[in-house]
């Protein structure tokens, strides 16, 4: 016997029903492999959207995504406030608007390739196990292919995502491909300005010996969904090396999966989530060491005001093979108001009986001894409370060996503070 | 330039300071010693605007300010510094930073110039030296990993570069070895002038044999029961506390 299912349950499934409807009407114009699609479009008819029953989900409920619809636009044009906010580095840039490949506004990459005009869905995601993936498979409708070749240093690329508003929905997959001995910094920029849906989908493959770093700004609009997932394999000897700073969006969950594959990889996943007014975001990594010697690090920062709620998920599993491993994982919030809530859940799934692991988590205030320590030398009390709070993140952006976008990064924070920031007791 | 005039002060509705009067004139330097518990670091706190203390009567007046009513940054804009008992670290904050940071707001709030990151590093180094403190100390983050000397060298060295008009020095000399302590005395001491006054509290006499007080003063539960020149140091150092705190006997 079945029960209809009702309150949050069915505004999801009616959301997942609704974008199915819409991959069924499109279906025959959507650029790529109909193929991978059609598959994604099944699982997405079978399984729906994720629910507050999933323990993956339990923090992070989709009912106010589910509860609106997002759909595709015809090509729009970024406004020069939007443009402005992109970080002035060097580098080539790829930018995506509402989505799709704005080739005006991008540049030509030397020395290693790009391809653009339909998903670079790659072979790494897994629809069938993350259901915002099959969504993004089923609706994806371009991304960019960036290959580097072997012993080739790409330099710096800015992949920026530009969104208008006005109730776009987009599900951009790249996919990054770094043959052995390669090098790539790949600023990953999503801003926007209003309500719409951002869905990513990134793979990295990491070769032997390569190493890509991968620098994430997050600064969606006030209303925006930012549901992102990215999967990193790492061969023997690379390095997946990533911090992404989380400010944007109503709701938002950034979701990475890294796979330590040979001996002598490494995984950063260094975060730092700056919430306000009733702002959720949620970061959640799942880390598998399968090789012996591996490495992996992640220093999740969360700095909360107003009535914010953030959520860090950290996952390490350690196969049986994977003797050596050195895994490190820490998560530390800020709490500046006392609405704001951090909810943690570190998990460890150990097989292998030779391992370094070790986790930690704490939520705390201002130090109000360090607070008195800086006021009694003439800092006002504002400028106190927002050095200790960068002193705080300080562990997390330190590591940023990119020094344009860790100034970017850095001016965004101050922007931040600047904006709202500041403590609502 | 500090006038106090019956301070009561109590925390968590315990009375500490039950009615303080003192006067420290521009220029000179002044010795408050007393035993434990006396409330000498209550005093410096309540004097510098910590939170937690409860002001239940009196004035306290700083170069004709009411200091009583003004928050931490103003006093200090006004020239009043606080050398920490306890110097507290500041994990992920530039020692010269936060120096930098500290006099600027200062000289903003009094409208000088500010100093850039050039001028202020020349300065900051210049002073280091003085106080026989390494270069390094000033790259490090704030009292993080310093010894317990090299933290109170850091707030002579804070002294230095801010130049206030009156410093209260809260037990500096704790934990303090001679050298030390002699490097802490001159930094002090170089700042004596017409335009400097001091507050210097201490459980011992050690320190006022480096920093010679023109005045000291005896404080015992919450109050000043006696006052005198610096030989009165040394009739402490001799008789202990007991002889003018009859109830400590």
């Amino acid at each position: 016997m079945s029960i209809a299912p009702s309150g949050p349950l069915a505004a999801l499934k009616a959301a997942a029903d609704a974008y199915v409807a819409d991959y069924q009407a499109r279906k025959t114009t959507l650029p790529g492999d109909s193929h991978v699609r059609a598959e994604s479009a099944a699982l997405v008819a079978a399984n729906g959207l994720p629910g507050p029953r999933e323990e993956a989900w339990r923090y992070t409920p989709l009912r106010p995504f589910a509860e609106a619809q997002f759909k595709p636009t015809a090509k729009a044009e970024p406004s020069a406030a939007l443009l402005a906010r992109l970080p002035q580095v060097e580098a080539t840039r790829l930018v995506f608007v509402d989505g799709r490949f704005h080739s005006e506004l991008s540049g030509v990459p030397a020395g290693f390739r790009v391809t653009t005009g339909e998903p670079a869905y790659g072979t790494l995601a897994r629809p069938a196990a993350e259901k915002l993936v099959a969504l993004n498979t089923m609706l994806a409708e371009d991304g960019a292919a960036i290959h580097v070749p072997a012993n080739t240093d790409a330099g710096t690329v800015l992949l920026a995502s530009l969104a208008t508003g006005a109730a776009v929905g987009f599900h951009p997959r790249h996919h990054i491909v770094l043959e052995p001995g390669a090098k790539l910094t790949l600023l990953d920029v999503t801003i926007g300005e209003g309500e719409y849906l951002n869905n990513p989908v990134l793979t990295f493959e990491v070769a032997a010996g390569a190493t890509v770093t991968h620098l994430r700004t997050q600064d969606e609009g006030a209303g925006a969904f930012h549901l992102s997932t990215v999967y990193a394999e790492v061969a023997e000897g690379g390095t997946y090396d990533s911090f992404a700073l989380i400010l944007g969006a109503k709701l938002a969950r950034m979701e990475v999966h890294a796979r330590l594959a040979g001996p002598n990889a490494a995984a950063h996943l260094n975060a730092a989530q700056l919430l306000g007014a009733s702002q959720h975001a949620d970061f959640t990594t799942i880390v598998r060491h399968d090789a012996p010697n591996t490495a992996s690090r992640q220093t999740v920062k969360n700095v909360l005001t107003g009535r914010s709620r953030g959520v860090f998920q950290g996952k390490i599993e350690v196969a049986r093979i994977a003797q050596k491993t050195d895994g490190y994982q820490m998560n530390q919030a800020l709490l500046l108001s006392a609405n704001a809530e951090m909810d943690s859940k570190p998990q460890l799934e150990i097989y292998a009986d030779d391992v370094k692991c070790s986790h930690g988590a704490t939520v705390g205030a201002l130090d109000a001894d360090q607070l008195f320590y800086l006021r009694s030398r003439g800092v006002p009390e504002a400028e106190a409370r927002a050095i200790l709070v960068r002193a705080f993140l300080s562990e997390a952006l330190d590591p940023i060996s990119h020094e344009g976008a860790r100034a970017a990064m850095e001016a965004a924070i101050a922007a931040w503070w600047a904006k709202g920031g500041t403590v609502q007791t | 330039m500090l006038q106090i005039n019956g301070l009561k002060a109590s925390i968590d509705g315990k009375s500490i300071l039950n009615g303080i009067d003192l006067t420290v004139p521009q220029g000179e330097v002044h010795a408050i010693m007393g035993p434990n518990g006396s409330g000498k670091s209550t005093l410096s706190y309540v004097l510098s605007g910590r939170e937690g203390y409860e002001v239940d009567g009196g004035t306290a007046t700083f170069g004709g300010q009411d200091i009583l009513a003004m928050e931490p940054e103003e006093r200090a804009a006004a020239g009043l510094f606080l050398a920490f008992q306890y110097p507290v670290e500041l994990p992920g904050v530039n020692n010269a930073n936060f120096l930098r940071t500290a006099l600027n707001a200062q000289r903003r709030a009094r409208g000088e110039a500010e100093l850039d990151a050039v001028q202020f590093l020349k300065l900051a180094r210049a002073e280091a030296k003085r106080l026989s403190m390494p270069d390094d100390m000033l790259k490090r983050n704030v009292n993080v990993g310093f010894s317990g000397g090299e933290k109170k060298r850091n707030e002579v060295l804070q002294m230095a570069l801010l130049r206030p008009k009156l410093a209260i020095l809260d037990e500096t000399d704790s934990g303090l070895d001679i050298d030390a302590l002699k490097i802490v005395a001159d930094g002090v001491n170089a700042l004596r002038g017409p335009t400097f006054s001091a507050l210097v509290i201490t459980h011992y006499q050690r320190l006022l044999d480096h920093i010679v007080p023109d005045r000291v003063h005896i404080l015992a539960q919450g109050r000043i029961v006696k006052s005198g020149g610096p030989e009165l140091a040394h009739a402490l150092e001799a008789g202990g506390y007991a002889a003018f705190v009859p109830e400590a006997a």
